[in-house]
């Protein structure tokens, strides 16, 4: 880690000028969010299954998982980019699944999302102050005289040069056009960001330099993050809290802590045993988790992870571990956790 | 030696990409190049293949292969190479493979391309025994399938098995597990070191991970504006770093149980 990014000085972030502690403020609460696709054939593809998180400001929320868990799914219908099945979204004290109209319309300025591929997220044809000033044009907040200025603004917000405010982002490299995207998501100035693998795209170094912007910005603005990822190491990092998602149930969610020395779910350690560190010894092995995720389109009766756990025994092919509580703030759904 | 080259110079059109490169390697061996994109470590192993795309050419130097100059290949002693003595898997597998024919078809075509003296009988053996290699489940039923009902990780999978089939005495493999999971990434590249033992071939990947490049090499190279500015054995690189590039790039990997940005 590079010298300028400073460590918070206390163990919690959440303390006054006086190093009193301050209980966290929740932002956004997911109650029981459930999300299922109809398939052709008639059958039912479950993306979430009765999801419960909580957000908290300032802070960042980690998800992780691996392609095809319903992490995705499950911020694109926090977003509203599809209608949730079933469960509660309460933001500002209101249910924002039941949100219409203007009132939903409002309600997206305050949740703005960065994504993954850099190349994608932007028109072609903009230039890089419309792309930026966009959102704000939309919602009538920016004069078109203005455009100039308010793009030099954001552009300098997330370091980058004024001048590339009347390039194309074709000709930005893939860690610029990543910064240009959240400087987009800025414009607004949102409450909840919401990255969806927004590093995944981008080498280690540019990462860095990104998630290091990232830091920055949400010490300066008091915004709240879900973090999206599916490296273990990238989420540590970055997150106050790590909820880990599997076939579209979170299986271990850790308020505090790190999950790569606190996690105790089968599934959670094999994802940490399945990294590769910069520091392994001649002869030492990788001891990959064997096989894919299972399809979402036939859910097993029972534990979701059971096809794959080392552990598996009969209890969990009846029988769905819940989320319990196991420690203080730290929650895992497993029958043989305590 | 089982590959040497030498000041190797690549340019597009009248642009120099890479400059000055020098790779060796020998028999059972796994280099790693790694670098940011843009470095040229792409460009590298393409020109080793001769598949240089668009304008590229190599202005420069020489590629010493199992004691002939791949440079003076002519097209047709490059068809006789590509695919049986030196081969290559791509960062996603699934878009080198037709989309619309089946996985079985297009590896019999592959087969027989090579060796039109066997049947397709003896070919489609030959492609269920490949897949069983790479501990593909269900062989058979990979080989009637479409490339999009298979996973990213099956698709690579189903790359290497094309890859080895004639057992290359050199695999390329570029960016192999970039657009793959952790979980996958680790099956995969236990698969690739797999195949260097069963095969005794050489390997060189191209890698942005640094982990992957710490956990499967004899060799490292590091590369930074289509130049090497490091290269040794994998102890000397991870242990013993000497260049700035190298020293930055070995801190930018997010370590587990590392330092963190909140206390």
């Amino acid at each position: 880690m590079p010298e300028n990014v400073k460590l918070h000085p206390h163990e919690n972030c959440n303390c006054d000028r006086d190093g009193v502690a301050l209980p966290p403020e929740i932002v956004l609460e997911v109650k029981n969010l459930t999300k299922k696709f109809q398939v052709d054939g008639g059958k039912v593809l479950t993306a979430c299954d009765k999801v419960n998180l909580n957000a908290y400001k300032g802070q960042t929320l980690g998800i992780i998982g691996e392609s095809g868990c319903g992490k995705s799914t499950l911020v694109r219908t926090i977003l509203q980019i599809h209608p949730a099945t079933e469960g509660e979204v309460i933001f500002e004290g209101q249910n924002i699944l039941k949100l219409e109209g203007e009132a939903l319309r409002q309600n997206r300025r305050k949740i703005q999302m960065v994504f993954q591929d850099p190349t994608a997220a932007f028109n072609p044809k903009m230039r890089v102050k419309d792309i930026l000033c966009e959102p704000l044009l939309n919602f009538g907040l920016l004069k078109n005289s203005e455009v100039d200025a308010k793009a030099a603004e954001l552009l300098q917000m997330v370091e980058l040069p004024v001048e590339f405010k009347d390039r194309f982002p074709h000709s930005m490299s893939g860690g610029q056009r990543q910064r240009l995207g959240i400087a987009r998501a800025l414009s607004l100035e949102p409450q909840i960001i919401v990255c969806d693998e927004a590093t995944s795209a981008l080498d280690v170094s540019v990462q860095e330099k990104i998630c290091e912007l990232l830091v920055r910005l949400q010490r300066e603005k008091d915004i709240t993050y879900l973090f999206i990822c599916h490296d273990i190491g990238l989420v540590d990092l970055m997150s106050h809290q790590v909820a880990v998602m599997y076939l579209g149930n979170v299986v271990e969610l850790l308020e505090k802590g790190r999950l790569s020395v606190n996690g105790v779910h089968p599934y959670t350690k094999a994802l940490i045993k399945s990294i590769f560190k910069v520091d392994f010894k001649p002869g030492e092995k990788i001891q990959p988790l064997e096989g894919d995720i299972p399809s979402p389109l036939a859910l097993p009766l029972g534990c979701p992870f059971q096809s794959r756990c080392e552990y598996c025994q009969e209890i969990c092919r009846s029988e769905k571990p819940q989320l319990q509580e196991i420690k203080k703030g730290h929650f895992a759904a497993c029958h043989f956790v305590k | 030696m089982l590959l040497k080259v030498t000041d190797l110079d690549i340019s597009y059109g009248s642009k120099a990409t890479v400059t000055g490169a020098n790779i060796e390697l020998k028999k059972g061996e796994i280099l790693s190049i790694v670098g940011e994109s843009g470095s040229g470590k792409t460009t590298v192993i393409r020109a080793i293949m001769g598949c240089l795309p668009g304008n590229g050419h190599v202005s420069g130097g020489n590629i010493i292969f199992d004691g002939r100059n791949l440079l003076d290949n002519t097209p047709q002693q490059w068809r006789e190479m590509c695919g049986t003595e030196i081969s290559m898997i791509f960062q996603d597998s699934g878009n080198m493979i037709n989309p619309i024919r089946r996985i079985g078809e297009q590896f019999i075509d592959y087969i027989l391309t090579h060796a039109p003296q066997i049947s397709r009988r003896e070919a489609y053996d030959l492609a269920i025994k490949m897949l069983d290699d790479v501990r593909m489940p269900n062989p058979d039923n990979v080989m009637r399938s479409y490339p999009f009902e298979l996973s990213g990780g099956m698709r690579q999978r189903v790359g290497i098995a094309l890859a080895m089939t004639f057992s290359p005495k050199l695999l390329l493999a570029d960016e192999p597990t970039s657009a793959l999971d952790v979980t996958t990434q680790a099956q995969i590249i236990r698969q690739i070191v797999d195949v260097r033992d069963e095969y005794n071939a050489a390997v060189i990947i191209v890698t942005h991970n640094l982990g992957v490049a710490s956990y499967m090499s004899n060799k490292i190279v590091v590369m930074q504006n289509g130049m090497v500015v490091e290269s040794g054995l994998r102890e000397e690189i991870i242990g013993d770093p000497q260049h700035e590039y190298t020293k930055e790039l070995l801190a930018a990997v997010p370590v587990v149980g590392g330092k963190r940005y909140y206390a």
